[in-house]
């Protein structure tokens, strides 16, 4: 991973580049125009933070049964990571729901649960802080309950009346309007690239900051 | 399992009904609440806002509730018995059953007190599909319920615990609570929406048993040093 | 594990019901007929929210570039103490 990390780099920079490009080029979809282009970045920071919660799921379930501390270090990074995609998930929403509902926020079911699930993960992440010495466990359950959590959300549009789109819009989309899904898949794929970028560096820092640790233990003696 | 679970819920039973400290201060905070919200939501004329009552009921229920986790989970800190308990050579998840029971017995009784006095302050009728109306409750409860003692029971060694445990608590419940809200309001619109509020029931039993899986599952790790 | 296979049967069956769900929208659904006064561009929401993006990203690769640089300055010290340490002896 370590010789990988920064050809990846450069190529994650490199398709984060040509990103606008792409969608600026993009066909304009008949209905919404320009603010549906707004979609290509919305969609791919939800399936990165799908990918962000499967981590933090496993890892919190490895670090409650196991005790690993890699396990523990791979949960917080994609708790932050959760967060991070979330709020930028939610703020695009919100600014395209401006212009495509006539309302900047919306208590549908979907939305709901996915504010709901960042705040969860944000949770996981004040437990960490605030919870004193033995707190990485009980954020552990936090992330477990998440996790699954997290399928009622994206069921949430199939089960609900709701003003926002189903999952069969995404799933379709091959059909209706292929030329956005290269687009849709290019982008998802800058996130999970962008993901596993995240992740390695994030994990570094723990993995230094445990090293530091055992470094002061062994002088200390 | 089920006679640990049982044995624990009578201890509980027959410490709270020695000093009816956690019950008492429960029921009246939960009364607070509810006088609050109808001093914020009736206007003038007496007339209370359109469909407020389900959420006033809910989040009665989910204020009070919290609480008296709170209230529950600090006496046995205080009394250094959560660690006895732990000692015992029964299973760990039938000590988390048994708090469950008396928690969610507590939270029902309860609701027994606020739903008739939320139908009256908001000229709800609550009574109109009462069997439906105490499944939502009851299943409401034992979701809420299951992931509070959870949690509570995890925090109890932590120093910030009154302060974390809503913070953790409210978005993990956030479906059980959207679920119960809208089967009451379909409940309560005229006539009863019968098919809404049985599909929330429906939802609330798939939560409750995903929370209680998980919960059953996790307690003994997350209770171990 | 019997236990947890029929508690994960009970849900699977129990979701299922939840499928007799109203269907949701199909399809974008967009505010049409609005007048003009009430429609506001869509440039500015657009760009703004990919400058979100980039804003976010920098600043979350800018905090743990900050930390990691803390910890390694920490080692450093802590490796110089030890081999000062180590000469004194």
């Amino acid at each position: 991973m370590k010789k990988a990390f920064v050809p990846l780099v450069v190529l994650a920079a490199a398709i984060f580049a040509y990103a606008p490009v792409a969608i600026n080029r993009a066909e304009l979809e008949s209905t919404m125009l320009l603010v549906q282009k707004i979609f290509y970045f919305h969609f791919a920071t939800w399936m990165a933070l799908t990918a962000a919660i499967a981590v933090c799921g496993v890892a919190s379930v490895i670090y409650l049964f196991k005790g690993s501390p890699i396990a523990d270090w791979y949960g917080v990074a994609s708790a932050e990571l959760v967060v991070i995609f979330g709020v930028f998930g939610l703020f695009s929403g919100s600014l395209w729901g401006r212009k495509a509902w006539g309302v900047w926020w919306q208590w549908d079911p979907r939305v709901t649960m996915a504010t709901m699930l960042v705040l969860v993960f944000l949770g996981y992440l004040m437990v960490r802080k605030y919870g004193g010495p033995g707190s990485e466990k009980l954020a552990a359950a936090m992330g477990i309950f998440g996790a699954a959590t997290a399928p009622f959300v994206y069921k949430s549009t199939d089960w609900w009346r709701n003003i926002h789109p189903p999952t069969s819009v995404v799933k379709t989309l091959g059909d209706k309007f292929p030329a956005a899904w290269d687009l849709v898949l290019y982008c998802s794929g800058a996130f999970l690239l962008l993901v596993v970028l995240l992740l390695a560096a994030r994990v570094r820092l723990e993995a230094l900051r445990a090293e530091l640790d055992r470094l002061y233990l062994a002088l200390e003696d | 399992m089920i006679k640990v679970a049982l044995l624990v819920l009578r201890k509980d039973v027959a410490i709270e009904a020695r000093s009816r400290e956690i019950v008492y201060t429960t029921l009246f905070f939960a009364v607070s609440c509810v006088l609050v919200f109808s001093f914020a939501f009736v206007m003038e004329e007496g007339v209370p806002v359109e469909g407020a009552a389900a959420g006033i009921l809910w989040i009665a229920v989910a204020f009070s509730g919290t609480l008296a986790l709170g209230r529950t989970f600090e006496r046995e800190r205080y009394g250094e018995t959560l660690r006895a308990l732990l000692l015992t050579p029964g299973s760990r998840a039938a000590i988390y059953a048994g708090k469950l029971l008396g928690m969610v017995l507590l939270m029902l009784a309860t609701e027994a007190v606020l739903t008739p006095m939320v139908a009256f302050l908001f000229h709800a009728p609550f009574f109109a599909r009462p069997l439906q109306l105490v499944a939502l409750l009851v299943l409401g409860t034992i979701g809420f319920a299951s992931v509070g003692t959870l949690f509570a029971a995890m925090l109890v060694r932590t120093r910030t615990r009154d302060v974390l445990l809503p913070i953790l608590l409210f978005p993990v419940t956030i479906p059980v609570m959207i679920a119960g809200v809208r089967g009451t309001a379909a409940l309560l619109q005229s006539p009863p929406d019968e098919a809404v509020a049985t599909l929330w029931i429906g939802l609330l039993t798939s939560f409750d048993t995903v929370f209680l899986v998980l919960a059953l599952w996790t307690f003994e790790p997350l209770m171990t040093e | 594990m019997v236990r947890r296979t029929l508690c994960a049967c009970l849900s699977m069956a129990l979701w299922s019901v939840s499928l007799l769900a109203q269907p949701g929208q199909e399809g974008f659904a967009p505010v049409t007929g609005a007048p003009a006064s009430e429609q506001i561009p869509a440039a500015p929401l657009v760009i703004s929210s990919y400058a979100f993006f980039l804003v976010l990203l920098f600043v979350y690769l800018w905090t743990i570039w900050r930390r990691i640089g803390k910890v390694e300055a920490d080692m450093r010290n802590l490796e110089r103490r030890q081999s000062d340490g180590g000469q004194r002896r």
